[in-house]
């Protein structure tokens, strides 16, 4: 199929950008959307102009490295990650829109590449076990409920790639966050941190300035991994209790 | 006196042997060296520095235990955040000897099965050692919060893989890497937050520094500022991941690549059995040449499909589902009876190669060749319910889906062998040092573990045995001796890596020919399919080292790289990876050249065994080939370890 591309091209993030439009012949349904991009790249290059900068590198959708705005959509129409969509999911003469996730905390690196280090930084404040290497007692120890595990493997299915935030009119990054505290929360061994996890997340998260959740749900929609949006609420849950016991 | 030249390719240098392991019976050797490697007293430990170069389960895992013990870690990635390292694609499981299902697991048998499975091509003190702390991950991993599947009563669940009889694989849905990532990546991440570990994320390691014959740092790229920089400290460890990239299709993620390993190798660290790759049998088919890469479909899914062809070539362009029960032939059935589906990954496979090469093969034709065998799960939907089958493979059936566009659930998978693991890595003796001191090497980068064929779901085991419990008791033998002596940013051995990193990519960005770096990067991943893949012959690898010879001399007159060095390059990053790659494919293929025998996935046809399976040859090449650098248009090494094996007797594999 023949398409058009009009792609979001920024030499470095002191420039201002812009839009620029690409033709593109011989497109196979069978290839992926990044594949795409190969072929556009192999052929800029061909023609002496430097190839178009994206981030991927699992394309099996699940490092979390891809991602970018399709049509204004997080990852495009597809509820999948950007490396998993195919080509299949578009139409011969279509236009198509590519643009790298907008969020305040995301600078832009280049055309399609952002910073995505906020949200390693709010891993840092607490989203993790304490637990150091070699004194972790039988696994058996402690039981789980299937319950409880498979609501913690849900959770703990996010691959921050940020697309909830680029979705999200206020870039906000409580589904992110949100899944890392449902995840941890789940487990017996995650109880001793539970409220200063949630207190030095959230405190984190507002200082790389992503934005407040207002319950519009787009993030959970835009989720290639369907995190759903009660981890905001058992977030909140937390977080309320967290400010209780330090009343 | 300078050794001849054998076959016109290589040398043959001084046999090499590892002295790291004291010699106690294989029982109690870890405990000793434990006992053994000095202790560095908390206070001192800060004033050390250690680089870890890969953020993966062995580099993670590593970063995160070296930091909690004290010591000085600087932690590099070439992706925006350690949590992207390729560990985390991994699907299957987790192999550990708990016995938890009481089917007759141990210690031992995991040594065997993991022994056998490579062959006897594997060190057994460090097999031995892998299969005795399995236990100790499983419990460590919980603790973090690791979601493994649980049964009803809160206990762990297991499940079974190939070339193994007992249920010892512990699994996270078909996200097991995942999950295992992110808590080493968690517990990396709390360290880093406690300022013990500082992160350098997107920045590629292009040199390593080598003084006083001492590994003393690294040179780095920073992949967004262009900027290249000195990093100096007591000991570097590589766990970079493996090389399969360098056939291009593979299941490795884009940027895999093999330059930390063949930039140290170049500095004098010894590459060992470069050719062992694995071939994973379970991959999605190639469906044509835009393709950037496969994509695996885990091992798991053997417990419940089937696999098969149609008995006769005319039924290959049949609707599957037309096909009777009596036209199918489950050749893995009737040829391995005892193993059936769950032969090791080498049989299942060869098997479907041999299948497609008698035009037996399904799907759309690549080539003259239908490349697919068939993975059916109609039987284990009739037997236990779509439900349940959703609930064990939901996600690995929709990814399947995703990429096809076919649904699994109503038409049989299809397979083909891929590119997956590589086996080979840098020399390492029992402690993971290499042959360059104060250079430690662990996970895929190593070649200790595995042999010549790796079993599924013993990756992730080796990544966090090594990073989490072998090499920080080991490092810290060589660490006690220092911190060494200082040396700064003038020191000639620190100045000559500066300035090859930037005489490389000054020639990188000045050839301006008329290929761009991917169509170097496709052929060289042709060729090494074609005659380095799953069955090699001596004709065909001599071809090959011609063709890779003449490849290379094209890339560096004929290359196109655009842009700038001192900016987000993605051309100019991939270029010198390539460069190396087209060094390293040289080597794979004159390694498989020198070794005339078939073991593991390495399928020599001039060694076969009168019913076509692979025939091993002990009396001959019962030995690691570390190979020794000899210089830019100079033949390489070969120093041969000869494998002992005491602790467990050596036999011809058997699967039927």
């Amino acid at each position: 199929m023949k398409l058009t591309l009009k792609i979001w091209r920024q030499t470095g993030p002191e420039d201002k950008g812009g839009v620029v439009t690409y033709p593109i012949n011989d497109v196979s349904e069978d290839m992926s959307f990044l594949e795409m991009l190969d072929v556009l790249n192999e052929d800029l290059i061909a023609k002496g102009e430097e190839p178009v900068a994206f981030d991927s590198d699992c394309r099996e959708g699940i490092c979390g490295m891809c991602g970018v705005m399709i049509n204004g959509e997080a990852h495009g129409p597809e509820r999948t990650t950007t490396c998993q969509l195919h080509m299949r999911s578009f139409r011969d003469g279509d236009e198509i829109v590519i643009e790298p996730w907008r969020a305040d905390a995301f600078p832009v690196i280049k055309d399609l590449c952002v910073d995505r280090g906020s949200l390693d930084r709010i891993i840092q404040s607490g989203g993790y076990i304490s637990a150091n290497t070699g004194s972790a007692p039988d696994a058996h120890a402690t039981p789980v409920p299937k319950e409880d595990a498979d609501r913690a493997f849900m959770a703990a299915e996010c691959i921050g790639c940020g697309a909830c935030v680029a979705a999200c009119p206020n870039a906000s990054g409580m589904l992110f966050m949100g899944a890392k505290i449902t995840h941890l929360g789940e487990f017996p061994q995650g109880q001793p941190e539970r409220d200063a996890r949630v207190l030095s997340m959230t405190a984190q998260h507002d200082e790389e300035g992503f934005g407040g959740c207002t319950n519009l749900g787009e993030c959970s929609r835009a989720c290639p991994k369907g995190i759903p949006l009660n981890v905001i609420s058992q977030m909140n849950g937390d977080l309320l209790r967290a400010t209780r016991h330090q009343a | 006196m300078t050794a001849p030249l054998i076959e016109g390719l290589y040398r043959e240098g001084e046999p090499i042997a590892d002295t790291a392991a004291p010699k106690v019976p294989i029982e109690t050797m870890w405990t000793q060296r434990k006992f053994d490697a000095q202790l560095v007293n908390p206070t001192n430990r800060r004033k050390l520095d250690v680089i870890i170069v890969g953020t993966g389960l062995a580099g993670a895992s590593a970063g995160a235990t070296l930091g909690e013990a004290g010591y000085n870690v600087k932690s590099f990635c070439y992706q925006d955040s350690p949590r992207r390292a390729h560990s985390i694609a991994a699907q299957g499981g987790i192999n550990a000897a708990k016995n938890y299902k009481g089917d007759g697991d141990s210690i031992y048998r995991l040594f065997y099965d993991t022994t056998k499975g490579g062959d006897y091509r594997s060190r057994e003190t460090n097999t031995y050692r892998l299969a005795e702390v399995s236990a100790d991950i499983i419990d460590q991993c919980v603790a973090q919060g690791v979601p493994f599947a649980r049964e009803y009563g809160g206990l762990l669940d297991n499940r079974s893989f190939g070339g193994v009889q007992v249920s010892r694989t512990f699994y996270a849905r078909g996200q097991t890497g995942q999950q295992l990532l992110i808590g080493a990546y968690q517990a990396l991440e709390r360290q880093i937050g406690a300022g013990t570990v500082k992160m350098y994320a997107r920045h590629e390691m292009l040199e390593l520094i080598v003084v006083d014959g001492k590994a003393r740092g690294i040179i780095a790229r920073d992949m967004v500022s262009g900027e290249i920089q000195t990093h100096l400290a007591d000991a570097v460890v590589l766990a970079t991941g493996g090389y399969g990239n360098v056939y291009f299709l593979s299941t490795n993620a884009m940027g895999c690549n093999v330059t930390a390993s063949w930039r140290a190798h170049r500095k004098g660290a010894y590459f060992a059995n470069p050719c062992y790759t694995q071939i994973h049998p379970t991959c999605i088919p190639v469906s044509g040449d835009h393709q950037s890469k496969l994509t695996l479909m885990s091992e798991s899914l053997r417990n419940d499909g089937r696999i098969w062809v149609p008995k006769r070539r005319e039924d290959c362009e049949k609707d599957p589902r037309e096909i009777p029960e009596e036209d199918r032939d489950y050749y893995l059935e009737r040829l391995y009876p005892s193993f059936g589906n769950l032969v090791p990954r080498d049989i299942a496979s060869r098997q479907a190669k041999n299948m497609c090469d008698e035009g037996r093969g399904v799907g759309p034709k690549v080539g003259d060749f239908r490349r697919g065998v068939y993975l059916d799960f109609k039987e284990a939907i009739g037997r236990l319910g779509e439900d349940a089958v959703r609930a064990k493979y939901g996600n690995l059936f929709d990814m399947y889906k995703q990429i096809t566009g076919e649904d699994p659930y109503q038409v049989p998978m299809r397979i083909y062998p891929a590119v997956h693991y590589t086996m080979g890595g840098l020399w390492v003796d029992y402690d993971l040092q290499a042959t360059i001191p104060g250079l430690f090497v662990a996970g895929e980068a190593n070649f200790s573990d595995h042999g010549a064929n790796r079993l599924g779901a013993s990756a992730l085991m080796q990544g966090l045995a090594d990073g989490y419990f072998v090499l920080p008791n080991t490092i810290r033998d060589y660490l006690a001796s220092g911190p060494y002596e200082p040396i700064d940013e003038q020191h000639p051995a620190v100045v000559e890596a500066q300035d090859a990193v930037e005489g490389r990519i000054a020639t990188l960005l000045g050839i301006n020919g008329d290929r761009t770096v991917d169509s170097f990067h496709k052929e060289l991943g042709h060729i090494m399919w074609e005659y380095c893949g799953m069955e090699r012959t001596e004709e065909g690898l001599r071809k090959a080292i011609d063709l890779i010879r003449s490849l290379r001399e094209e890339f560096w007159r004929n290359v196109r790289v655009l842009g700038a060095a001192d900016t987000l390059n993605q051309s100019l990053e991939k270029a010198g990876r390539v460069a190396d790659f087209l060094e390293l494919g040289e080597l794979m293929c004159i390694d498989a050249l020198h070794r005339r025998e078939s073991c593991g996935g390495h399928f020599r046809a001039e060694s076969q065994t009168e019913d076509g399976e692979a025939l091993r040859h002990d009396d001959e090449f019962l030995y690691v080939g570390a190979w020794a650098w000899g210089g830019d248009n100079s033949e390489p090494i070969l120093h041969k370890e000869l494998l002992e094996y005491e602790a467990i007797e050596l036999k011809q594999r058997s699967y039927k």
